[in-house]
């Protein structure tokens, strides 16, 4: 029987009291959101704080909304919630790619969007998701708000720049004219972790690629993300062997280990491969997009 | 610490570890053991019950994250002694061997006919695609699913 160890707990019946329990605990105190990474972690004894602090009543952290400019995510959204929301899925269809392949739906019903970014994991679908979208994260401590971008959240596995006595507490994502987005993974089974995945974001000028984002999942890229295939992509047309080029350089630059779920040389092949049809993908829908005169994606 | 949790119903007032697993709350403390205890680790699904109305797998949630919300389990499916037409499609279709799977399948094939009443094939089987069954090779559950649906739309698909 898998149990945690001995822990305590403290319900948080806000943001400010969530932050001001932090500071009181200190760094042997976690923040329990849907627990869905946490309580196996704990389970196996890979993680052991002293207390747990639960902020699933935070209702204010819960949303997900499009303004004029952005897409805000609450960090305590669940990953239906994202799946659920026809508005995420117009503006940015990557985001509805990838939570469709996140887990599996009783575990997206409870496990929370911030939860996933802040676990941190090399093989966590939304990280690169989000480096390829250039997201922004919103970080909280009792001193006010911060804001990094997604590229910066992550410092190595499992570890963010979110303080001891901050929480992430929203995502945003800028939206944008004449952009597509796609995400595609490769797993053993259902609902497991991929071998490899890849997202990609691209803004046209025309038949210009004016930007793109590629986010890369469990090969071993910087920061989830491929910035030297989106450098060689950026004032280049969109035509098929400038995509090959590009799957090409994100393969190049990413550092894939072998493990049970391939051997490193697959999974390099698998950054060029899914980088290559993501990006097809993406251009598509920009295409798509912008004959309907519509605003993204 | 003390919690209190509805669970199909009535309300439960227990002094509990904050480490207790949901699913060991709903068993060993409240003896409702038609939630099963698989996997531990979130893959099976056996343990699937509903809080505050939507399926999760309680063996991955605290009963202290349970304090003050609702929780329905299989035993709370039947109303006044009258199966749930789910439970009866289950009957009807063959649809366990052993049964062990049963309870959380039936927990999230009910929510998902109550959010689609018309659910395809394929929709059965991606809504219980985060659950294991290593009896019946998933026809006979996806068919009990489809067996419900078509009882409660009367006949008429």
């Amino acid at each position: 029987m898998q149990v945690p160890a001995h822990v305590e707990y403290e319900k948080a019946a806000s943001l400010e009291d969530a932050l001001n329990l932090l500071v009181r605990y200190g760094p042997e105190a976690k923040i329990l959101a849907g627990g869905h990474s946490l309580i196996p972690m704990m389970k196996l004894r890979l993680v052991q704080p002293e207390v747990l602090i639960d902020i699933n009543g935070l209702t204010e952290l819960c949303h997900i909304t499009v303004t004029d400019s952005q897409l805000h995510i609450g960090a305590l959204a669940r990953h239906a919630q994202l799946l659920d929301s026809s508005a995420a899925g117009r503006h940015f269809a990557i985001l509805h790619d990838a939570e469709r392949v996140i887990a599996d739906p009783i575990v997206r019903n409870w496990g929370t969007i911030g939860g996933s970014l802040c676990q941190a994991d090399p093989s966590e679908d939304l990280s690169a998701a989000f480096a390829a979208l250039k997201g922004t994260m919103v970080i909280s401590g009792t001193g006010g708000s911060r804001t990094v971008s997604a590229r910066e959240f992550h410092t190595g596995p499992y570890e963010t720049v979110v303080g001891p006595a901050e929480v992430l507490t929203e995502i945003r994502v800028p939206l944008a004219h004449v952009s597509g987005s796609a995400y595609l993974k490769v797993a053993r089974r259902a609902g497991d972790w991929p071998v490899g995945a890849a997202g990609a974001a691209v803004w046209l000028d025309g038949d210009t690629i004016a930007d793109a984002g590629i986010g890369l999942t469990a090969v071993g890229a910087r920061h989830f993300a491929a910035a030297e295939a989106e450098e060689y992509l950026r004032g280049r047309p969109a035509a098929a062997d400038v995509l090959a080029r590009a799957g090409e350089i994100a393969a190049e630059n990413c550092r894939p280990v072998s493990d049970q779920r391939g051997p490193a040389d697959y999974k390099r092949h698998l950054a060029c491969e899914l980088t290559i049809r993501v990006l097809r993908t993406a251009l598509r829908r920009a295409r798509e997009n912008a004959a309907a005169g519509g605003y993204a994606a | 610490m003390r919690i209190a949790v509805t669970v199909n119903g009535t309300e439960y007032r227990r002094e509990v570890e904050p480490r207790l697993l949901l699913i060991h709350f709903l068993r060993d403390e409240l003896r409702l053991t038609g939630s099963h205890w698989g996997c531990d680790t979130s893959n099976c699904g056996a343990c699937v019950v509903w809080l505050d109305g939507t399926p999760v797998k309680s063996c991955t949630v605290l009963a202290a994250m349970a304090h003050g919300r609702e929780v329905v389990t299989v035993e709370g499916l039947a109303n006044d002694g009258e199966l749930d037409p789910v439970q009866r499609g289950f009957a009807q279709c063959h649809g366990l061997q052993c049964g062990f799977c049963t309870p959380g399948m039936m927990m999230t094939a009910r929510w998902l006919l109550n959010r689609n009443p018309d659910p395809t094939p394929g929709q059965i089987r991606e809504a219980i695609s985060g659950q294991i069954c290593r009896c019946t090779g998933y026809e006979n559950i996806v068919r009990a699913i489809r067996w419900a649906s078509d009882y409660e739309a009367g006949g008429s698909r």
